[in-house]
């Protein structure tokens, strides 16, 4: 009686792939450790050892055959001189895929950060072995929603998998499209559930770096940090960024901040006139003051500014509540007391939770332009670059002036390229001409 | 001071076993206890009522032995004897726990212990001396005692709570019951088996209102059949006491009738003892009477956790314990701790007939949006059941309908409270109906019916 050989699973998110190249020929002798064939996914390549002995009695899949699901029989080992005659009846999939093949080479992951051909038997990381120990319900919820056991990390008793592993594989599957949620609180008292790490793609950093020998020291994630993680990974990952640029000149805005500075005796920052402006503009441009929801777009009532703030422990985004409303000097001082107590971690989750809109201002770090993620349900972040001289041209004239650049992150599920050029326009126009507001 | 590793305050099903569990794991571990060892469960709760249940249960036998071919002498019973043998059940018990106590070495307090903050706990010792003592970890295992409602408050001679209920000195000929939950009925059980005309208010419109909604209706019939009388969506609008009886005036469906009894027993829930145990100087939540904790039974106070009949529901002594093992081996790290899934925690009510539950009511599963296959095999149709001369009774099981999950089972029926057991195995080992079907039960037992009703879900059961 023959033995099937079956698609193995190469990765944590593989359903198929492609066989590329046979290395057997039917009728060929197989000893347990010849490399059968090669299977090609998006992200790897990979060689397959045969586990059992036997001839090769079928070749069922050709190879350079694209799509082939995983656990569909691509091969028949037999004795010498059986034919081989198709099995009516399959073997249990998930075993018998187990029992024939075993992945010993080293992947050969595309990505030339990871790519080692010495030799050395490396495992893919998130690949198991043998017999899968999963709960009877886990594993026929797996086969219902197509969730391959074989990536899937087991927590239940001696690792096996159990319903709530198979249902949070689906989770971390779905969030894909999953609306984001308008949930910012760090829970006071994580449950078990939200301590599931944000979803891992690509090869666990901690596993390779120990089968590669490399050396690192490893810093505990707080729980912020894993709050970051999460939300900034939903947010790259689910929300449609675009991003718009433009130069401001700022000599006007300068010359402005320092006459009521010495008139106020102040130390008004040149970010606090940024919050005041881009406050402004959302009055003029609402729509950008809004986030997502699959229901309808929540445009805010009020103009509540987040600003980030770098912490020990991370990011902060503390609010200048109704920012429109409020004077220079009142701003700079909420902004210097939020910053200071988001650095001591000591600002109530109200001073932090909601906002409309985000600035993002690394320009006291000399970096000129970039481009911020999403913070969610907001829809549209703002970052600034520092101000810097260059040569600008004015009355067709080449001349010096103090330039800032600054890119606005948009989620175009809410705003549309023409409504976020309307912001950056307004911004634009109110810190060059800083006349009207700038008191 | 003396410093410990680990302070628990209670020493109830939940607190004992936490201790003990922390003992094992060498931990030097300090038990407060302000009464008795053993808590409610031991002393006024599970143990000495499941002795007067088996009493009564057999008077109940006595009275139909000639069914059985038997006859006896005398159908008689003595009260003064019944409630002694069920107090020295107790006894018996909690002289047990203090050797446990001993034997692992656990330092326990005779005394009522109080939060003073910086993990120490000050202890009023029953002999009058004070003491503090400390640790980086403390558990509150407070218990609860009864619920007491305006107007029915307990005054230990006429109206009752549990606890005098269990200690009778006399037997009361009518007897009031106000709350058909899990206490209630079974004390409702007990004296109408002794004899007590026994009527049952029920504000919900069932009784075990938590149960299975056909259970709750089988229970109902078996009960008036016995002659309780049961009256649901219902309340006592009011209680009046004279020298040697009470009289009730009862508010049911839009009339109101009075009558009068020797008794009442007041069984309307419990309250969660979080006073006067310095929980005002922490940051201890409580929510609803109850103290809120995450599902490793810590409180918004670091390093003081709660388990048991103080946290939220359900208030068994099973899921008391159960949390007690979890807390401890959390704090201490014991790898592969799995926080407590309330889904799959049994309840037992061991009136006559038994009642047990696990999971899911089908109306909560349809409720949940599962499509559900339900199989129910009665009493009648099992071999071992007729043999015993308790043909009354069923089996419901429900399963998703997709992915063979076991929801929920619901049973009433002689012994069912040993029989559901074996479906909380099903359920934490998250065994598919495939599994239960290939599961062998022997014969002739009543566990043959747990088979039956798995078949019956998939229209495959072989004796109905």
């Amino acid at each position: 009686m023959s033995i099937d050989i079956l698609m193995p699973a190469l990765s944590p998110t593989m359903t198929e792939g492609k066989l590329a190249r046979w290395l057997v020929k039917e009728g060929d002798d197989i000893k347990s450790g010849k490399v059968l064939c090669e299977i090609e996914t998006d992200k790897a390549t990979m060689e397959v050892e045969a586990v059992d002995e036997g001839t090769l009695l079928k070749i069922l899949v050709p190879e350079g055959s694209e799509g082939v699901a995983v656990n569909s029989v691509i091969a028949a080992l037999g004795k010498p001189g059986e034919r081989y005659e198709a099995i009516s009846n399959p073997v249990t999939p998930a075993k018998a895929g187990a029992q024939t093949l075993e992945v010993t080479q080293p992947p050969k992951i595309l990505d030339p950060g990871f790519h080692r051909d010495d030799g050395l038997n490396v495992q893919p990381v998130m690949m198991r072995e043998g017999r899968i120990a999963a709960s009877p319900v886990a594993k026929r919820i797996a086969q219902e929603r197509g969730v391959n056991l074989y990536a899937v990390i087991g927590t239940g008793p001696n690792g096996r998998i159990v319903k709530e592993d198979v249902e949070s594989a689906l989770v971390q599957t779905d969030r894909t499209v999953a609306p984001a949620k308008a949930d910012i609180t760090p829970t006071k008292l994580p449950s078990p559930a939200q301590a599931v790490p944000a979803a891992q793609t690509g090869p666990n950093a901690k596993q390779l770096a120990d089968l590669l020998g490399q050396k690192y020291t490893e810093v505990k994630n707080s729980p912020v940090r894993k709050i970051i993680a999460k939300r900034l990974t939903e947010s790259k990952q689910t929300v449609p960024h675009f991003y718009l640029t433009v130069d401001c000149e700022l000599d006007a805005l300068l010359a402005a901040r320092k006459a009521l500075n010495e008139k106020e005796n102040a130390k008004i920052s040149v970010n606090d006139t940024i919050i005041k402006a881009v406050a402004l503009a959302l009055r003029e441009v609402p729509a950008a003051n809004a986030a997502w929801t699959e229901e309808a777009i929540l445009k805010y009532n009020d103009v509540d500014v987040s600003v980030a703030v770098a912490t020990p422990d991370g990011l902060v985004t503390p609010i200048i509540k109704q920012a429109d409303t409020k004077t220079l000097v009142k701003i700079s001082s909420e902004m210097k007391d939020l910053a200071a107590r988001a650095r001591d971690n000591k600002l109530k989750p109200t001073e932090f939770q909601g906002g409309g809109f985000t600035i993002s201002n690394l320009g006291m770090f000399g970096i000129n332009h970039f481009a911020a993620i999403i913070n969610p349900p907001q829809g549209c972040i703002l970052a600034v670059g520092a101000g810097e001289k260059r040569a600008v041209v004015k009355d067709d004239k080449l001349a010096i002036g103090t330039v800032m650049s600054i890119t606005l992150s948009v989620d175009h599920r809410v705003v549309d390229g023409a409504v976020g050029a309307e912001f950056t326009a307004a911004f634009k126009k109110l810190i060059e001409a800083p006349e009207g507001w700038l008191k | 001071m003396t410093a410990f590793d680990l302070i628990i305050i209670g020493g109830g099903p939940g607190g004992y076993v936490a201790a003990i569990r922390a003992a094992q794991l060498g931990k030097n571990v300090a038990l407060v206890e302000a009464k008795h060892l053993g808590g409610i469960c031991l002393n006024w709760g599970c143990i000495p009522t499941k002795a007067l249940l088996k009493s009564s249960e057999l008077y109940y036998t006595l009275q139909k032995l000639d069914q059985y071919g038997l006859e006896a002498k005398s159908t008689a019973f003595d009260l003064t004897k019944i409630v002694k043998r069920s107090r020295d059940v107790a006894g018996q018990l909690v002289t047990g726990i203090k050797h446990l106590m001993k034997k692992n070495k656990v330092t326990v307090f005779d005394g009522f212990a109080k939060l003073a903050g910086g993990g120490k706990v000050s202890i009023d010792l029953n002999d009058k001396s004070k003491t503090e003592i400390s640790a980086p970890h403390i558990i509150l295992a407070t218990g609860a005692r009864p619920r007491v409602l305006p107007g029915i408050e307990p005054d230990e001679k006429l109206i009752w709570t549990s606890k005098e209920a269990m200690i009778p000195e006399t037997m009361p000929k009518s007897l009031l019951v106000i709350g058909s939950g899990a206490i209630g009925i079974e004390f409702a059980s007990f004296y109408r088996s002794l004899g007590a005309e026994v009527t049952v208010v029920e504000i919900m419109d069932r009784v075990l209102p938590v149960e299975d909604e056909e259970i709750s209706v089988m229970a109902r019939k078996a009960f008036e059949k016995q002659g309780m009388k049961i009256m649901t969506g219902a309340k006592v609008a009011k209680l009046e006491k004279s020298a040697n009886n009470v009289t009730a005036t009862i508010e049911a469906g839009g009339k109101t009738e009075t009558q009068t009894f020797d008794r009442v027993i007041s069984a309307v829930g419990i309250t969660a003892n979080t006073e006067n145990i310095g929980l005002e100087s922490t940051r201890v939540q409580v929510e609803r009477g109850h103290i809120v904790t995450n599902p490793w039974c810590e409180t918004h106070e670091p390093g003081v956790y709660a388990i048991g009949d103080v946290t939220a529901p359900p208030w068994l002594a099973h899921k008391a314990s159960h949390e007690g093992i979890i807390c401890v081996e959390k704090i201490f790290g014991v790898p592969g701790v799995h926080p407590l899934d309330t889904k799959k925690i049994p309840g037992c009510t061991y009136c006559h007939p038994q009642v047990a539950s696990i999971g899911l009511t089908e109306a909560k599963a349809k409720e949940a949006g599962r499509a559900v296959k339900v199989g129910k095999f009665p009493f009648i149709g099992n071999g071992k059941a007729i043999a015993l001369g308790e043909p009354e009774g069923l089996i419901k099981t429900i399963f998703d309908a997709t992915t063979g999950e076991l929801l929920g089972a619901h049973m009433i029926g002689t012994e069912v409270t040993e029989l559901i057991q074996s479906y909380a195995v099903a359920k934490t080992g998250e065994l598919v109906e495939k599994d239960l079907m290939h599961t062998v039960f022997p014969h002739p037992t009543l566990s043959e019916m747990l088979h039956e009703s798995v078949l019956a879900a998939y229209g495959k059961a072989i004796h109905y």
